[in-house]
């Protein structure tokens, strides 16, 4: 059972104080978008082994949305954001470099 | 004209603490920029209080301010104070954009207190309820099992709970199990 | 025969006896007996018999990794099978009955299974079952069902008269097992000012060392355990647990750890069990080793047992399993068992070493009390049947023959240590195999890893594949240090005790005895007691093609009964390895996985049994209702009533009562459950506009709108009205299921996608009580109360009013969810009982009836009003539902609108809403589907629509139903047909979906 910091409240809480929300920094496609678009936004979703960035909301406890980028194979946390961006910020980018050079991940790296 | 009834009309129960539940508490919802000029004006004008740090709740008797995330505070007035707390706290806010909401009957309110009170609440909360880790006005929005709840604590021993009305009972029966006689832990 | 020695027992307390039953027979036993030792002081050997063959069975271990002695224990709400003996200390009144038999123990039908054995070889089920198909329900069914399972279920009319709890702690380090290497690590842990929790599964510290003698600082190892408890209890940063089992180790430095509070003393307070929720730092398993048996023929006969615990039962309880006693080994350490017997006056005839150069320093003191020491051989077969009665000797490195027969009663076997490597392996903790000792240990350099990336579990002492004592001290005393350390401790070099005992030579495996055993001793060769698995078994599998040591343990069963392989699985992974020459470590272990021993399911639930199985919500009105003949209705976690019964009345009838009753006078409606969202802020029109398929931004203040709201995939997810209250406010409602849900919903939208819209949403549901006043009557009852004028000019169909009606501080909707003059009034939660009242009193002169979900349902229904979860069901848009007046086309955007744009939900092939009405007047069954011409490629009919909602109306004296039909709308007045599950084929005219007032008049008042 995971534990996420959450960078709202600052409580290092636990999966049962969470709600997870899929994938992380999905760009909408709304009226005008094409059908691969669109499709995509709603459907297409990365599936990796390894560095991942997700949504989490405090669901039981300040019932903020935050953004966690994490290691899909060995639950390895790299750091916890506010969901407030449209892409995971430089010291996140950081971390993970720092654990796992040369990652990447849809357009970030 | 018949007086309002809190959800459970103040039960009692004792056992490895004293769990009781508490008549109404007048309880205002305030979000807004905790650094917002109006804000801090309302929110302390309403209470005598000053801004709680983050996960903290500074109540005096029937008084007080918790946080309940950066953008919201729980204003604590007496319950008959509610409607005038209200409109002097618009006032107060003035222009900014904030969102005052009258909650106090949409709560049920517990005090749970005793030597044993951190080991009652530590079977229901996944929270670290030692003396080390939880420590008077620490405020916490948590789940009580199965339901969401916040909980702060007055003193040494003392806790306050708060929850929905709607779960008022079930909220009362987990605190009465949980506090059952010959159950107390000894962990802290 | 066992019995008990006139001294040793240093856990027993001989001045209190305690008296016991097993299977009706009483028993004496002394205060710190276990079950399992005052089973043998009573010359019970023989505890159980055996799950496929019903083979007697003995207990053969003294803790934990037991596979036989298990037990059905208490009686009635207190009753649980499976116990295992060893584990269960003896209390003044227990009761204990054996499985697996029947009539009884001694004489058991079943025990024929045994000479058919050959019959049911590996994969038996797999190869039996298979074919012909019809044997399936008559033969096979029934057979497996009898024969299968383990123990006795507990009687379905009682319940479980215990309470169980959880409790969360927060620990820097967790230590797991309180034998010496976990009071050495939590020692060393505790001593750097980290918070350090101890858990201990059994009632005492210390572990075997102390059965096993040598000497720690130059003391006895009592000693040694006393004093470091005493420090360690004495220390405010350690708590310490005994009956406190490590069940699981889990992501992110979380652990369960399974305490037994009275499972030993019954009558005691409280809770049984407590399952602690623990989040560490830091774990240390210090979970010690299991001696791993021999595998010869009879290896199964009751006497038959681990030369460890033949050792324990001796030193602990001072019991011993027999008078006269076999020992074979491979290993050095089974010479403590044949020197401890010897000393407590056991006559000790053999000690069987299969090693050709024998022991070494052990072996020369065993020699020298007298014991018969025979190097290089081994035992071909031990024969009896409910006890040993004789082994037959051989070589070792042999297939059997030349034997030597020696009449003896009891056996101890050592085949060598393995290290309880499950908490370590739980979550993903990696081994190594230890050629010296043929075992499988933890690998320090690839440790089950954390949050930060980091190891976690570190093993101290045996655990780890440290044996000899000194070894154990300095390994846990270092594991402990390292462990606080990185868990924030300070940094201190306190010195590891001295641990001293005698040098041993090293084992030698044997994974077979004789080494080439012949195929009639294979057969007779146990690896799973539990599962009656035997060396043959696994050989067959291999044989037929099984390489996989996880597929060979589910074709064998191998490993897979309660005791989830303690004592078999390296003994059958090594046998399967031979049988595919294979090294031990390629074929590698099955996974572990926890708990470490079974734990109850009621210390899994916690305190959710009972009234606090799950949350039940009550509205303010909630007790009102109960008392008045409520049929409560589960609505979400809400209770509401279905219909208000009367004295002697169907629920039936009730309903049909209510729903005449409000459409012709007056009826109540707890709506309190209805969610209620407040939307402020300078862009909440925008984000309403958004969030709803229709327009709310223009919506006057004082006036309702009913709207909808979908996902982004276009399909409806809840409904409700808004109202507008001021220029930047606006009040939601959701429906009863949805107001966590829709306020969620929002919440998500504008803190992740507009989170710079300026918009604020606070759930303030049960800040009301929310009451429907439905009927002709409703104005007569509201305007007898007094207060706010609710005449049709000040407050219009679709408007609201705040103000007071009968003295209560409320708002007035005017909104109808049935068709009739209808009011919802919402008036503070604290009040909401004496407003009922009130309006209950008031409604007297005008025929008022509270009325249930089910009328609700009925009157909605009949206006062809839809209802979320009915007419819809996650896949429905609104335009299947024919509600595209409510689909703003002046929008540009709102969630859901492009997704109705996809060609599929533009298919004119969707089924859409009608109304449905049977031919004759029944009702139709719910959820049934109607079908069409032709067959689809299954063979099947084809389907052509479902009924979504359908009830009696008592209105109009006849079923009437909706339904979302294949071009429904352009079929007006086709008669369709409708299969029901009850044998029945309905026929049902399409129709517009609204049967009552079709102009709405009634509303409109």
């Amino acid at each position: 059972m995971l534990i996420l910091h959450c960078p709202y409240c600052g409580v290092d809480a636990e999966e049962t104080e969470l709600h997870a929300g899929g994938e992380a920094h999905v760009k909408r496609f709304g009226p005008g978008s094409d059908d691969d678009q669109f499709h995509d936004y709603l459907f297409m979703r990365e599936n990796p082994k390894g560095v991942h960035f997700e949504r989490w909301q405090h669901a039981n406890g300040c019932g903020k949305w935050f953004h966690v980028a994490r290691c899909t194979a060995t639950l390895e946390v790299f750091g916890t954001y506010p969901a407030q961006t449209t892409e995971p910020p430089q010291e996140i980018r950081d971390a993970i470099t720092a654990k796992r050079p040369g990652w990447t991940w849809r357009e970030f790296s | 004209m018949s007086e309002p009834i809190s959800a459970l009309n103040g039960a009692r129960i004792e056992g490895i603490a004293v769990i009781e539940e508490l008549g109404l508490q007048g309880m205002i919802t305030l979000r807004g920029d905790h650094s917002d000029k109006g804000l801090v004006k309302a929110a302390t004008g309403a209470t005598g209080q000053k801004m709680p740090g983050q996960r903290q709740a500074l109540v005096e008797g029937e008084s007080g301010l918790c946080w309940m995330s950066p953008d919201e505070l729980l204003v604590l007035v007496p319950y008959t104070e509610v409607d005038a707390k209200l409109v002097e706290m618009q006032k107060a806010l003035g222009s900014s954009h904030a969102r005052a909401v009258n909650v106090s009957d949409a709560r049920a309110v517990f005090r749970v207190s005793g030597p044993n009170a951190r080991e009652v609440l530590a079977k229901m909360a996944p929270v670290d309820l030692s003396p080390e880790g939880f420590k008077p006005g620490d405020f916490r929005r948590t789940r009580l099992a199965q339901v969401a709840a916040a909980f702060w604590m007055e003193e040494d021993g003392a806790f306050r709970i708060v929850c929905f009305r709607s779960v008022a009972g079930y909220v009362f029966n987990l605190l009465q199990i949980a506090a059952q006689p010959g159950s107390d832990v000894g962990a802290f | 025969m066992s019995n008990r020695l006139s001294k040793l027992g240093r856990l027993i307390d001989r001045s209190k006896q305690v008296t016991f039953s097993f299977n009706g027979t009483t028993m004496r036993g002394f205060a710190g007996d276990t079950l399992a030792s005052a089973l043998l002081a009573n010359d019970q050997m023989m505890m159980g018999r055996s799950f496929k063959y019903h083979r007697p069975r003995g207990v053969v271990a003294s803790g934990a990794e037991e596979p036989n002695a298990l037990v059905g224990l208490g009686e009635g709400s207190k009753f649980e099978p499976n116990q295992r003996a060893t584990t269960t200390e003896l209390f003044d009144g227990l009761k204990a009955q054996s499985q697996n038999h029947w009539p009884n123990l001694d004489f058991d039908i079943g025990a024929v299974n045994t000479h058919l054995a050959r019959f049911l070889p590996a994969g038996f089920y797999y190869k039996m079952f298979i074919h012909p198909q019809p044997f399936w329900k008559h033969i096979y069914e029934p057979f497996i069902r009898k024969s299968a399972g383990l123990g006795k279920a507990p009687d379905a009319e009682t319940r479980d008269a215990d309470t169980y709890e959880h409790f969360y702690a927060f620990t820097d380090v967790l230590v797991i097992g309180g034998g010496v290497a976990g009071l050495q690590a939590a020692k060393a842990a505790a001593v750097t000012g980290v918070k350090v929790l101890l858990v201990e599964q059994t009632a005492h510290w210390g572990g075997r060392a102390p059965v096993d003698g040598g000497s720690i600082d130059d003391g006895p190892v009592d000693k040694f355990v006393e004093q470091i408890v005493a420090e360690l209890e004495a220390m405010d940063n350690v708590t310490m647990r005994l009956r406190c089992m490590g069940a699981g180790i889990y992501d992110h430095g979380y652990a369960l750890s399974y305490e037994r509070l009275t499972d030993h003393a019954p009558h005691a307070a409280g809770p049984r069990h407590r399952l602690w929720r623990i989040r560490a730092k830091q774990i240390v398993t210090a979970t010690g080793a299991i001696e791993r048996p021999l595998s010869f023929a009879g290896n199964d006969v009751p006497g038959v047992m681990l030369a460890s615990a033949m050792r324990d039962y001796v030193v602990n309880w001072g019991v011993t399993p027999g008078e006269r006693v076999v020992v074979a080994t491979n290993n050095d350490d089974a010479y403590r068992t044949a020197i401890t017997l010897k000393n407590a006056g056991v006559d000790v005839l053999r000690i069987l070493d299969a090693r050709a150069s024998g022991g070494g320093a052990l072996a020369d003191e065993a020699r020298a009390l007298g014991i018969r020491v025979d190097p290089g051989k081994a035992i071909a077969k031990v024969s009896g049947g409910k006890r040993v009665k004789e082994v037959s000797i051989c070589n070792q490195e042999g297939i059997g023959g030349a034997r030597d027969e020696v009449d003896c009663d009891a056996v101890a076997m050592s085949g060598g240590w393995s290290p309880v490597v499950h908490l370590w392996s739980h979550c993903g903790g990696k081994l190594i195999w230890d050629e010296a000792q043929a075992h499988f240990r933890p690998d320090p350099d690839r440790p089950p890893l954390g949050v930060d990336g980091a190891g976690f579990v570190s093993a101290a002492g045996s655990a780890n594949g440290a044996l000899a004592l000194g070894e154990v001290l300095s390994d846990a005393h270092a594991t402990g240090l390292a462990a606080a350390k990185t868990a924030g401790g300070k940094a201190k070099r306190p010195k590891a005790p001295n641990g001293d005992s005698t040098t041993e030579t090293p084992m030698e495996p044997v994974w077979l005895m004789p080494a080439n055993a012949d195929t009639p001793l294979r057969m007779k060769s146990w690896l799973d007691f539990q599962n009656d698995v035997k060396v043959s078994d696994v050989q067959l599998a291999a044989r037929e093609g099984y390489e996989s040591v996880e597929h060979t343990k589910r074709y064998t069963t191998l490993g897979m009964a309660t005791d989830q392989g303690k004592l078999s699985n390296i003994n059958g992974l090594a046998i399967l390895a031979d049988s595919l020459n294979a090294e031990i470590p390629q074929v590698g272990t099955t996974t572990f996985r926890p708990p470490y021993t079974p734990i109850s399911m009621g210390a899994i639930g916690g305190e959710a049994r009972g009234k606090v199985f799950q949350p039940i919500r009550r509205t303010p009105m909630h007790d009102w209702h109960d008392r008045n003949g409520a049929d409560w209705e589960p609505v979400g976690l809400w209770r509401r009533a279905y219909a208000y019964q009367r004295p002697g009345e169907s629920v039936e009838a009730a309903v049909n009562r209510e729903v005449k009753n409000t459409r012709e006078n007056l009826g109540l409606l707890d709506a309190s459950t209805l969610g209620k969202l407040i939307v402020k802020g300078p862009d909440a029109g925008r984000f309403l506009d958004m969030m709803y398929t229709n327009m709310m931004s223009t919506l006057k203040q004082g006036k309702c709108r009913y709207g909808l709201m979908c996902s982004e995939n276009g399909f409806l997810i809840d409904d409700g009205v808004v109202a507008r209250i001021d220029e930047d406010t606006w009040l939601c409602h959701t429906t009863t299921g949805g107001a966590e849900r829709i306020h969620g919903h929002m919440e998500e939208w504008l803190q992740t996608e507009w989170w710079d819209w300026k918009v604020y949403v606070a759930n303030v549901t049960e800040q009301y009580a929310q009451v429907a006043v439905v009927g002709p009557n409703a104005r007569k009852v509201l305007e007898k109360l007094g207060g706010m004028d609710v005449s049709k000019e000040a407050l219009p169909f679709m408007e609201w009013r705040d103000g007071q009606i009968g003295g209560f501080d409320c708002r007035a909707y005017r909104i109808s969810f049935s068709g009739e003059l209808s009011y919802e009034i919402a008036v503070p939660a604290s009040r909401g009982q004496a407003f009922w009242d009130a309006l209950m009193e008031a409604g007297k002169e005008f025929g008022v009836m509270p009325y249930g979900t089910e009328c609700l349902h009925i009157l909605r229904a009949e206006k062809g009003f839809i209802m979320i979860g009915d007419e819809t069901d996650g896949t429905v848009i609104p335009q299947d539902l024919g509600l595209h007046w409510a689909l703003s086309k002046k929008k540009e955007d709102f969630l859901g609108k492009r997704a109705q744009e996809r060609s599929h939900m533009a298919d004119p092939d969707r089924w859409k809403l009608v109304g449905l009405e049977t031919v004759d007047g029944s009702v139709l069954p719910d959820g049934a589907y109607a079908v069409g011409e032709g067959t689809n490629a299954n063979g099947q009919r084809n389907m052509i629509g479902r009924v979504t909602s359908t009830y009696y109306s008592a209105n109009l004296g006849r079923g009437i139903a909706m339904g979302l039909v294949k071009h429904g709308p352009d079929r007006m007045g086709e008669v369709i047909e409708i299969p029901g599950t009850d044998g029945k084929s309905y026929k049902a005219k399409i129709v517009e979906p609204i049967f009552y007032d079709k102009d709405g008049e009634k509303q409109n008042v």
